[in-house]
């Protein structure tokens, strides 16, 4: 199994004015590792799932999702932004953003793996944790050591 | 608590996992137990039959169809959408606690035996829930307060009050430490205790947490109705009430009110860069701002003429056949509970002891003892008809009655007025009668069964008050066996509360 996410797909100084550029932008990092083979498919997959219901979460949260045809592996980009993009929370924008792809067809241990991480991020000390990360190396030890136990 | 739970949401990959986590650690901090099915990508592992069979409660934390929702159908359940159980666990099982609390003996169906869908819950039910949900918060105030004011009364004798608040006691005229003013304003301690000891410290501090009975109660139905957003005005107005003398029935009115606002607003669609204030600033600012006009302009003013009225009328029967003037007093002693109409006819109570007619405030105080103590009688006698917070609330109405806090019957009353209210007027009006017609007097304005030292005629006075309380019993009884069929309670409100709550996030 692919690693969940590398240091290519974090993003720690992203600013984008909203949230189709900020997804954009980390799409664009999967994408160019080939997790994501159709970008523009891939971008209107989570753009129909943003417009179900906005992913932003109280706390500085963004999490745009999606499961896509478009994508290899489940994979993760992370983008921290210090201005902040907005995902239609009610207490502000997103200062810590994931994105979270997954394959349409992806089988129960594939999606495992996320839902181990989205159970994470209910936890302030992770996120804690991802807001003080030093280094793009710091956020994928920290996420592999409390998602995959590694 | 036992919770079992469902999670789901369009997707499956992020939010029912983090609801179901923040859900978990939720329970864990509060004590309770819970097993969460996650209906999600990562397919579900279902609860099993034992955890359906053992739970208490049920919590639907979802945007998307909950799956085999009626292996459910045998419990309460509470319904909202996956970001509150993300961003609110806690006010969720706060919620799931309080429909347990509601649910009423003995009212649930075995296991699965209820195949079909929940009916959907009709305007009568979904009323009598958002009450019962104000009264399970109010009861630990009623409880705790009236306990403390009984005790105060107990160790310090009836005179506490006065030598607190001031006032004559038994021909003994006291000054007060409040000196007209309230004890929320300037509070020294050394005084309270200088002037009426312990005794009166504990009495005191039992007022204080009867200052919150009516705020409890508003918030809290405004909270059952509107979410979170409901408690600012909810509790606004019921101070108001409080401040403006409406007691718990302008409670009734403000709670009820700030909800319905609340929940107005929350379906006004306003432009993206305001939405991020409008639960913060612009629904409590407004809110507040109309339940605060409405309860002082349109309720208060009515009131102080309505009580002008009443005490000129109590006045035109004083020296007419006093067995009427008992029978009104009865009447008006049970009919709000410590609100306006009881504070008239108390007010004519104390009036009587200042000119020397010691009759009229026996049987005033006679027809405010009967209500805890009916209502305390009725739910042992038939358990059945009363939720498990009444129940409980039951259990305080001996010594709340017993003490004059007429007060204790307030929960009763608040979840069920059109049943609950006229039966406590009937044994009242029975008590206050019988009173004045066997002629008891007494020099005390307050402190029930613990002064009967000073009461005049006692033996009869005694039979008075046990004659109203089983009026009452009997007639509650009787109205809650006929009047309604036993109601379940699925917990339908929620849903309809969080749609709106989700289209603004």
């Amino acid at each position: 199994v692919a690693d969940l996410i590398t240091v290519d797909f974090v993003d720690l100084e992203l600013e984008a004015p909203d949230r189709a550029s900020g997804t954009r932008s980390l799409a664009a990092r999967l994408a160019a590792a080939g997790r994501v083979t159709d970008l523009d498919g891939f971008l209107a997959d989570v753009r129909a799932r943003e417009e179900q219901m906005a992913t932003g979460l109280e706390g500085g949260i963004g999490i745009p999702h999606c499961r896509s045809e478009h994508v290899t592996e489940p994979s993760l980009g992370f983008g921290r932004s210090k201005g902040g993009v907005d995902f239609g929370a009610p207490d502000g924008p997103a200062h810590l953003i994931f994105l979270i792809a997954a394959p349409a067809g992806g089988g129960s241990e594939h999606m495992t793996i996320l839902a181990k991480l989205a159970r994470k991020l209910v936890h302030p000390s992770f996120k804690d944790a991802l807001r003080d990360a030093g280094d793009p190396q710091a956020v994928v030890s920290l996420i592999n050591k409390e998602v995959l136990g590694q | 608590v036992k919770i079992v739970a469902v999670t789901s949401c369009p997707t499956g990959i992020a939010h029912t996992y983090m609801a179901a986590e923040a859900l978990e650690q939720a329970a864990k901090d509060a004590g309770h137990e819970i097993h969460v099915e996650t209906q999600g990508a990562a397919g579900a592992d279902a609860l099993s039959d034992q955890q359906l069979a053992d739970a208490d409660v049920a919590i639907f934390a979802a945007d998307v169809e909950v799956r085999d929702r009626d292996r459910f159908a045998h419990l309460p359940q509470v319904s909202a959408g996956v970001k509150r159980a993300i961003n609110d666990p806690g006010s969720l099982l706060a919620e799931a606690q309080a429909a347990v609390a509601a649910e009423p003996q003995g009212s649930r169906g075995p296991r699965h035996a209820a195949a079909a869908p929940a009916p959907k819950v009709g305007p009568g039910t979904q009323l009598r829930q958002w009450l019962m949900t104000g009264v399970s918060y109010m009861i630990p105030f009623v409880a705790a307060g009236g306990i403390l004011i009984a005790l105060g009364f107990l160790l310090g004798g009836g005179e506490v009050a006065n030598k607190v608040y001031g006032g004559t006691f038994d021909g003994v005229t006291y000054k007060g430490v409040f000196d007209g003013g309230s004890p929320l304003d300037h509070f020294d301690v050394d005084q309270v205790i200088g002037a009426a000891g312990y005794a009166g410290l504990l009495f005191l501090i039992g007022k204080l947490a009867f200052f919150m009975l009516v705020p409890a109660l508003s918030g809290f139905i405004a909270y059952a109705m509107a979410d979170r957003l409901g408690l600012v005005p909810g509790i606004v107005g019921g101070i108001i009430a409080g401040a403006i003398g409406a007691g718990f029935l302008g409670g009734l009115v403000s709670g009820l009110l700030a909800g319905a606002v609340v929940l107005a607003l929350k379906r006004v669609r306003v432009p993206k860069a305001v939405a991020g204030i409008m639960p913060v600033v612009v629904i409590p600012l407004l809110a507040t701002v109309a339940v605060g006009l409405v309860m002082t302009l349109v309720v208060g003013k009515p009131i102080t003429s309505a009580q002008t009225s009443l005490t000129s009328a109590l006045n035109d029967l004083n020296g007419g056949n006093a067995v009427v003037l008992g029978l009104v007093l009865g009447l008006m002693m049970a009919f709000d509970m410590g609100g306006p109409v009881n504070k008239v006819a108390y007010t004519f109570g104390l009036a009587g002891l200042q000119s020397g007619n010691y009759e009229v405030m026996a049987a005033v105080m006679a027809a405010g003892m009967t209500p805890p103590i009916a209502m305390a009688l009725a739910t042992v006698v038939r358990p059945k008809l009363f939720t498990d917070s009444e129940r409980k609330a039951g259990e305080a109405g001996w010594l709340l009655g017993a003490s004059f806090i007429t007060e204790g019957a307030i929960p009763f009353a608040a979840g069920d007025p059109l049943r609950v209210i006229p039966s406590l007027m009937a044994g009242s009006a029975v008590t206050g009668a019988l009173s004045m017609a066997v002629h008891a007097t007494s020099l005390a304005p307050h402190g029930g069964i613990w002064v009967v030292g000073l009461v005049g005629k006692p033996g009869l006075y005694l039979l008075a008050i046990a004659a109203g309380v089983l009026v009452s019993a009997a007639t509650v009884v009787a109205l809650k066996s006929t009047g309604r069929k036993t109601i379940t309670l699925p917990s339908e409100q929620a849903t309809t509360t969080s749609a709106p709550a989700v289209a603004t996030a």
